[in-house]
């Protein structure tokens, strides 16, 4: 079989079999379906409630985004600005560890209380949750800067803005898109965990109120409407980093 | 006066108090020269080479370049090290262009005569024998090959003074002397000075007019020695009896020294 089949044709099969076992599972131990309901259960759950997953579904996507999008901007300039000065990597470093160690869900409250119940604590606790990898990344890169490489142009009399500019971002640039694929699937988890706290909208909202209802196909048919999401914006990240850093993946050991 | 020259230079990285790394270094090096710097490994050979180039100033003695005491980073010298340290986004000939990029008066012309500059990268490249790799990507050249690219980036600027750090360290055996005489060779069409800082005692009496032996932490010069081998020197040169006498007796010297 040829590479490119096996690509397409072997995760294909795998999800394809594990959904029959799934169905088969319930079936055969009689499991009930508010328990776990099989995959076709779902299916009909996507086809009852097909408009209100999708508008929920795009709220959540529209609220990760803008979040990731906070995330990228603010995640860069911070770590050129830490990966740049020795300074201000060790006076900021300690901060930011101490800062994702807290369980964002635990901020969930405080952003409620100073913004309301809503979009906005959704789309911060996504920022505030995807900001990391990419900071920590970014830094990471600029880091790795060969010290010989700087005396060859420090002797020229570069900068350090020419360093950076001619060396170190070019360098960080693979790391960096790198991390948008772990920052764009860690949004999801913040903008949900906040919706499911305290909004009136999206798929968290959503699942949370189906748990209410007891309707327990649709809470699973949330979960694979995120589980979409999820892929199809991983996989736009991981397309992204390929077109924008080829060279990083076509020979690594150069340099 | 000598053109690198530095007297009675001491110098250790973590400031006053701190071991030394080299201590009352006094050494010439006179304009159009070859001199080879030998020691063990530790012997603060790379110090010397941050300190003529300004990016290390010594603590004590001075460091003249030129005739003018080194104050800032010596920007006529060009610098290539053991690894080629190629950017990998660059084509071959792009990485040699890099320091025009950098370098005045080049940085603000660079844009404009891009064309020109070009030519002058691709003759260089040329005259190391990587004629028409200039479009190929770093790692697409084997590791001799990306050596020369890196003694092209050296040189592109046209400086008076090459700063070698052992070079050659890490190619095979039949690369590095096949290297040896790339630089030969660029050493005789150019005319530029070079500090070659290497432990390979062969390297440095087939290519040096100029050896100068350090000895391990602090570097101290142990012993100078000119060679007079008639130039040019073919590789056949290091096979003859008295290639070989220097050798020995050069590493008779270190051996003793070390005790």
């Amino acid at each position: 079989m040829r590479h490119s089949t096996i690509t397409w044709a072997a995760p294909t099969a795998f999800t394809l079999f594990s959904l029959l076992l799934w169905e088969a599972a319930v079936k055969l131990f009689n499991i009930p379906p508010f328990f776990l309901p099989p995959p076709t259960a779902i299916a009909e759950a996507f086809v009852r409630f097909g408009p209100a997953i999708a508008s929920e579904s795009l709220y959540t996507l529209i609220t990760t985004l803008i979040g990731f999008a906070m995330a990228v901007v603010f995640g860069l300039g911070l770590g050129l600005l830490v990966g740049a000065s020795r300074t201000i990597y060790a006076g900021l470093y300690p901060l930011m560890i101490g800062f994702n160690a807290v369980p964002k869900v635990a901020v969930v409250p405080i952003l409620v209380l100073w913004f309301g119940i809503g979009g906005v604590p959704a789309v911060l606790t996504a920022f505030l949750i995807s900001f990391f990898p990419i900071v920590v990344n970014v830094a990471t890169g600029l880091a790795t800067t060969e010290p010989e490489l700087e005396d060859v142009l420090k002797v020229l009399g570069a900068s350090r803005l020419d360093v950076m500019r001619k060396v170190g971002i070019p360098r960080a640039l693979p790391y960096f898109f790198g991390s948008l694929k772990i920052a764009i699937t860690l949004a999801f988890v913040g903008s949900v965990i906040s919706e499911s706290i305290a909004s009136n909208h999206g798929i968290g909202n959503l699942m949370l109120q189906a748990q209410a209802q007891f309707q327990v196909p649709l809470i699973f048919a949330g979960l694979v409407a995120l589980a979409v999401e999820g892929i199809v914006m991983y996989a736009l990240m991981a397309w992204v980093e390929k077109r924008m850093t080829g060279w990083a993946h076509r020979g690594g050991h150069a340099a | 006066m000598a053109f690198v020259e530095l007297a009675g230079v001491c110098h250790a990285y973590g400031g006053a108090g701190t071991p030394l790394a080299v201590e009352n270094l006094d050494i010439a090096v006179e304009k159009g020269e070859f001199a080879a710097v030998v020691g063990p490994s530790g012997c603060g050979k790379s110090t010397l080479m941050k300190l003529a180039t300004g990016l290390q100033f010594p603590q004590a003695g001075t460091v003249t370049v030129d005739g003018e005491r080194v104050s800032r980073p010596v920007s006529l010298a060009g610098m290539a090290f053991q690894a080629p340290t190629l950017l990998p986004w660059r084509t071959t000939i792009d990485n040699v262009l890099l320091p025009l990029e950098i370098v005045r008066p080049h940085r603000s012309r660079i844009r404009r005569s891009r064309a020109a500059y070009r030519e002058r990268a691709e003759e260089l490249l040329a005259q190391v024998g990587l004629e028409g790799a200039g479009e190929k990507y770093p790692w697409e050249l084997s590791g001799g090959m990306q050596m020369r690219a890196s003694l092209c980036r050296a040189l592109i600027h046209a400086p008076q003074l090459l700063m070698l750090d052992e070079p050659f360290g890490a190619l095979d055996a039949f690369t590095r002397e096949e290297l040896w005489c790339v630089i030969r060779d660029l050493h005789r069409t150019t005319g530029v000075t070079i500090i070659l800082v290497t432990h390979d005692l062969r390297e440095a009496v087939f290519l040096a007019d100029r050896v100068v032996v350090l000895t391990s932490r602090p570097g101290r010069v142990l012993e100078e020695r000119r060679i007079d081998l008639p130039r040019p020197r073919e590789l056949d040169v290091t096979f003859t009896p008295q290639f070989q006498t220097i050798v020995h007796e050069m590493r008779d010297h270190i051996i003793k020294a070390r005790g």
